[in-house]
């Protein structure tokens, strides 16, 4: 193994399709008009020497390296900022280029630290390779004078140089090592789009500042990293590298944060972890990444982390560790026990979508096949079911539209109920890269979040609508464009259903669907929601990109059928640029329902009633399905009240903390008799477990993981399961325990079952998947290299779907005792639950959930930036912190869910989508008072906590 | 201009200036010379109200402030006096210029006198080449600067 090498062409690709041939050291080479000699160069296999280009971000010209000569022009331009021209002779190696290039290396290295032994840059250092590569021998001017380089010179202080700032917990920064060739300053604005560094001051005195000479820390960094992979010195260095050293292998793999997918190399030394770096082939991130997935790892090696099973007789006890093979055996007959006892269909089991594709499938083969029943459901329940069925019953398939290359084709763009910039940060750079070229933006959100307005991106419309009427306001949109004649005839006549159409536009242009007349419920005024109607139907190529502010309503998947009614009617589908996005949480959410996770559909979205396909899988795994469809998850805990559920068997899922009303789940969970947690951490849920089987991090397994945009990526395993299984065996062997004769030897064979099985991914295998990097499903006959973009020439349905939208306002309403509207989301550095993000120095950045309350609204009570408050609904009330802000609007309040002693969910109600029970956790009607302290819940449930989380035999953990 | 000025007063007062100027094209440049002609310098305190207001980071205000070194982080003396440093100056004397000064004012470049009069500082040509060495003493322009002039020029700054 070594490590994964990656070619730096120095400046961007052109997409120009026209072509020019030209002569570099006589050869002939023939690149796209526009390109860089630079690029041209590197692309026939010909370095030229350089510092400040790189191909993540455009040509600067400032290093004086990369100098070149051209026969018949004068002097020796850069190749970097010099474009190709046809029948041009060029030359990279002259003497006189020699000798510049010598001539500024020698400049460079004058102001610079001979270190490098002891540099943790030493050996991944293209200042030290360019000084090798022009032959420096010597540096003429002495090290003497003026310098950036000595804390003291001449005993006395050296007012130019700069400690190294360490206030970012992941890397350095280390002035006295700057050659200022601004790569980071570059990655930051064009790569990122958050313009926190900047060269301050001139001549030499130059450095790089972070915000207006701040630390790393304090500045407006987002710490995603893209300066420290753009450093081509040890100026910015990750703190793993300067701990380790230099990795010697690598492997490409995916994260496993959030739904967007990047693609990394994990750089290794041995079995050891030194850092994530985002691979630029990747297709999902082109070479991004975030805080997350770039640094946010530590949590695989957290002290937290349960490496052996665990069984305990009941919940009050402490755990037992115990071996696998007892764990198993006692597993599958408590399993076999309570079926007996109880009938068949009292246990079932939750699919995870941190979990792989191959994970997933499995899970709910050993319930379908192994328990006998239907009773399989997946966090998705809570989260993007809407999305499913919404989409499913407009366009025929239950996914998004596009690739995400597909924003850079756009020209307005509506995000509703989503914060890109914090959820899908990767996601959200790519489109604020499209916003400074030029795109418009609508922003529909109760809250003003940073992508409407944050440096150099402005939304041209921000609707602030009140949390529970997205609906109103959807369908208000379309009474514009209906109503003023703005919709696409000729799309809708040749891919849609005229007469549903018709029925259609009817509806929405009935006078209550009009901004004027929703305005009073919605709060958006009424010429803001005409105007945005207005761009978004005559602005180019419009596209939608949609969260769970849109799906974790009462009508989410009323409000997914208006986005998608939204698209037809302004013809927004089937090309690049347009479309319906989904942005999903999870890593692998897309794929978990895919894999058939729900409890009426077996993978590939085809219902568990249809003969044909239960014939399919009956053949395969020699057993009889159940044709109903089994319990969501909500249902299996009511059941579980009611005493007819009694097992269950939860992967990689923390329901306790992630699902609503948590006293409902509590309850559910305390009526079992067995409940088995498969997870990395005893999570809130393993509270009232009774097996706790140990999981495995992405970087210890294979498989696959199903980005938002329908991208199957591998998954690779880098270093063996610190537990001991990955989690496809751990599964396997509960199935062998059960008495199933499966005998997977690799993750590979799960995905020959799926390809087997399911149309969709008929093409698809391992080996495929390395030979074409990722595809995207469906991969087929039909469709040999997977579908980027969907409904290229027609809806998978066959005509495209308009449904009626009747806004119905949700039960959950404010009144004089619970007069705010509570909303909730996530931030940047955390993610979901926080399970993982809590386990690694990402705390730095949000130590506890605050909830953000108006100024207005905080007078009224008496409230100061930074009290604790009692945060009260009608189903239960917690306290924490406040942040006062005018972020949300009066009468609206807003929580993060990312810390267990919060407990958010405690709020919420168990109000749901009428059609697929995804909770309502966008709305909830709240008050809001002064507190000294935590609530009688949160004091018991930390007791709870600590209890149940006692292993015998080892000293409790000192928290 | 050593009155203390609250934080609040510098954004509401900055809040006016950039108003009135946003509407130029690249406004950056005329608000920091309305700004520093105001306070006197260019508050930190301010560089984030800039962002905020022309939708920038409070980075890129940075660069642009520290990059001019016509910009001041702090007040300075109630007169300013540049000399010209350039090439041309120097060819006709202005090292003994600029000696001279600081031996009149008993400070160095950058510095302000302890009577608050004169902040003494560089600047690299102001365009004034023919009439070599040249002086800026509070935005008027001298040529031909020799030791008399310049003392007519911090004696009456110093009344």
């Amino acid at each position: 193994m070594s490590l994964v090498h990656e070619i730096d062409y120095g400046t961007p690709a052109s997409k120009s399709t026209e072509t020019v041939t030209l002569t570099i050291d006589g050869r002939q080479i023939t690149v796209p008009a526009g390109t860089s000699i630079m690029r041209a160069s590197m692309e026939a296999g010909i370095q030229v020497p350089k510092l400040c280009a790189t191909d993540m971000v455009d040509a600067f010209g400032s290093c004086r390296l990369c100098l070149i000569e051209v026969e018949g022009r004068n002097g020796t331009p850069a190749s970097c900022t010099t474009p190709v021209a046809p029948g041009i002779v060029v030359h990279t190696q002259t003497e006189r280029l020699k000798q510049i290039r010598k001539g500024v290396m020698e400049l460079y290295i004058s102001d610079h630290p001979l270190d490098c032994l002891t540099c943790a840059a030493n050996g991944d250092c293209e200042l030290q390779d360019m000084a090798g590569a022009v032959g420096l021998r010597d540096v003429r001017y002495g090290y003497e004078g003026d310098n950036h380089v000595r804390a003291r010179s001449d005993g006395a202080i050296n007012a130019k140089w700069m400690p190294k700032d360490e206030s970012n917990p992941y890397f350095t920064y280390d002035p006295s090592k700057c050659i200022v060739c601004s790569r980071c300053v570059r990655a930051c604005e064009e790569v990122q789009g958050t313009f926190a560094l900047t060269i301050e001051g001139r001549g030499f005195e130059s450095r790089v500042s972070p915000g207006a000479h701040e630390h790393f820390l304090d500045s407006e960094c987002v710490s995603c990293g893209a300066c420290v992979q753009a450093c081509p010195t040890a100026t910015l260095t990750e703190k793993s590298v300067i701990a380790i050293g230099q990795p010697e292998h690598s492997t490409v793999t995916t994260c496993a944060y959030c739904g967007v997918g990047c693609s990394f190399k994990a750089e290794m030394r041995g079995e050891e972890l030194v850092r994530m770096v985002p691979w630029k082939d990747g297709q999902a991130n082109r070479g991004h990444s975030c805080v997350k997935g770039r640094f946010a790892y530590g949590y695989a090696s957290h002290k937290d982390r349960i490496l052996n099973p665990m069984i305990r007789e009941k919940i009050s006890d402490p755990w037992r560790e115990v071996t696998w093979e007892e764990a198993f055996g006692h597993v599958a007959s408590e399993f076999r026990r309570i079926q007996y006892q109880y009938g068949r269909e009292s246990i079932g089991g939750i699919t995870s979508s941190r979990c792989t594709n191959e994970e997933t499938f499995l899970v709910q083969k050993l319930i379908r096949a192994g328990f006998g029943n239907n009773n399989v459901d997946t966090c998705a329940r809570v989260c993007h079911s809407p999305t499913g069925y919404g989409l499913g019953q407009a366009f025929g398939t239950s996914a998004g539209t596009q690739n995400f290359d597909s924003v850079e084709h756009t020209d307005v763009v509506i995000i509703i109920g989503a914060n890109p910039t914090d959820g899908h940060p990767v996601f959200g750079s790519r489109l604020k890269k499209r916003l400074r070229q030029g795109a418009k933006l609508i922003v529909i959100d109760p809250r003003r979040t940073d992508i409407v307005r944050s440096a150099h991106v402005e939304a041209a419309f921000h609707l602030p609508l009140k949390p529970g009427t997205n609906v109103a306001v959807m369908t208000a949109l379309a009474h514009v464009i209906v109503t003023e004649g703005l919709f696409a005839e000729a799309f809708i006549r040749e891919r849609c259903d005229w007469s549903e159409f018709e029925d259609w536009a009817a509806f929405v242009s009935e006078d209550a669907h009009s901004p004027e007349a929703t305005e009073t419920y919605t709060g958006v005024p009424a010429d803001l929601l005409r105007g945005a109607a207005r761009l978004f139907a005559t602005g180019g190529n419009g596209s939608i990109y949609y969260g769970l502010g849109v799906t974790e309503h009462s009508q989410g998947s009323t409000t997914v059928m208006a986005i998608a009614n939204l698209a037809m009617v302004t013809g927004n589908l089937g090309r690049p640029g347009v479309g319906v996005n989904p942005l999903r949480g999870q890593n692998n959410v897309q794929g978990a329902c895919d894999m058939g996770s729900f409890p009426h559909e077996l993978p590939g979205y085809r219902h568990i009633s249809d003969d044909a396909t239960r014939e399919t899988f009956e053949k395969l795994w020699g057993v009889t399905l159940n044709n109903e469809p089994g319990l969501r998850i909500p249902n299996m805990l009511d059941a579980a009240v009611e005493g007819t559920f009694r097992g269950i068997y939860i992967q990689g899922e923390d329901i306790l903390q992630s699902d609503p009303d948590t006293k409902h789940v509590s309850a559910g969970l305390e009526a079992m008799e067995c409940v088995v947690v498969h997870d990395l951490f005893l999570n809130e849920t393993a509270n009232y477990a009774h097996v706790f089987l140990p999981g495995s991090t992405f970087l210890e397994k294979d498989g696959t993981f199903t980005n938002a945009e329908r991208r199957i990526n591998r998954v690779r395993k880098v270093m063996s399961p610190k537990n001991g299984l990955a989690d496809w065996e751990v599964t396997q062997k509960l199935a062998q325990a059960m008495g199933l004769p499966w005998n997977y030897t690799h993750p590979s064979q799960v995905m020959d079952e799926i390809a087997a099985t399911t149309p969709s991914f008929a093409k698809v295998s391992y080996n495929y998947l390395e030979r074409m990097g990722s595809v995207q499903w469906p991969c087929n006959e039909a469709h040999p290299l997977g579908s980027p973009i969907m409904h290229v020439d027609g809806f998978v349905r066959g005509k495209g779907k308009f449904i009626r939208t009747e806004y119905v306002a949700t039960d959950e309403r404010t009144g004089p005792r619970f007069p705010l509207l509570l909303t909730t989301g996530r931030i940047l550095s955390q993610y979901n639950v926080g399970a993982q993000t809590r386990r690694t120095d990402n705390v730095v950045w949000h130590a506890e959930d605050r909830l953000e309350i108006h100024p207005h609204d905080a007078e009224q009570r008496g409230i100061k930036d930074g009290d604790w408050i009692k945060l009260a609904s009608r189903a239960g009330d917690t306290t924490l912190r406040t942040l006062i802000t005018d972020r949300v609007a009066p009468g609206v309040v807003y929580t993060t869910f990312h810390h267990p002693d919060t407990q958010a969910n405690v709020i919420t109600t168990d109000y749901s989508d009428w059609a697929t029970n995804c909770p309502e956790y966008k709305v909830t009607a709240v008050q809001v008072s002064p507190s000294n302290g935590p609530t009688e819940w949160q004091q018991d449930y930390g007791d709870l906590s600590r209890r149940s989380r006692r292993i015998a035999g080892r000293m409790e953990a000192a928290e | 201009m050593n009155m203390h000025i609250s934080a609040g007063e510098f954004t509401a007062r900055s809040l006016s200036i950039i108003a009135s100027l946003k509407h130029l094209e690249g406004p950056m440049l005329p608000i920091l010379h309305a700004i520093q002609a105001e306070f006197g310098y260019v508050p930190d305190e301010v560089k984030q109200v800039i962002a905020t207001e022309l939708n920038l980071s409070r980075a890129e205000v940075h660069g642009v402030v520290t990059f001019y070194h016509e910009f001041r982080d702090h007040t300075a003396g109630r007169h300013v006096l540049k000399l010209c440093r350039a090439e041309a100056c120097q060819s006709m004397g202005s090292d003994h210029i600029a000696d001279r000064a600081r031996q009149v004012l008993g400070i160095d470049f950058h510095e302000t006198t302890l009577d608050g009069a004169v902040t003494l500082e560089p600047v690299y040509c102001l365009g004034l080449c023919a009439c070599a060495p040249a002086a800026m003493m509070d935005g008027e322009l001298y040529g031909r600067v020799d030791e008399q002039c310049l003392g007519d020029m911090v004696r009456e700054a110093r009344r």
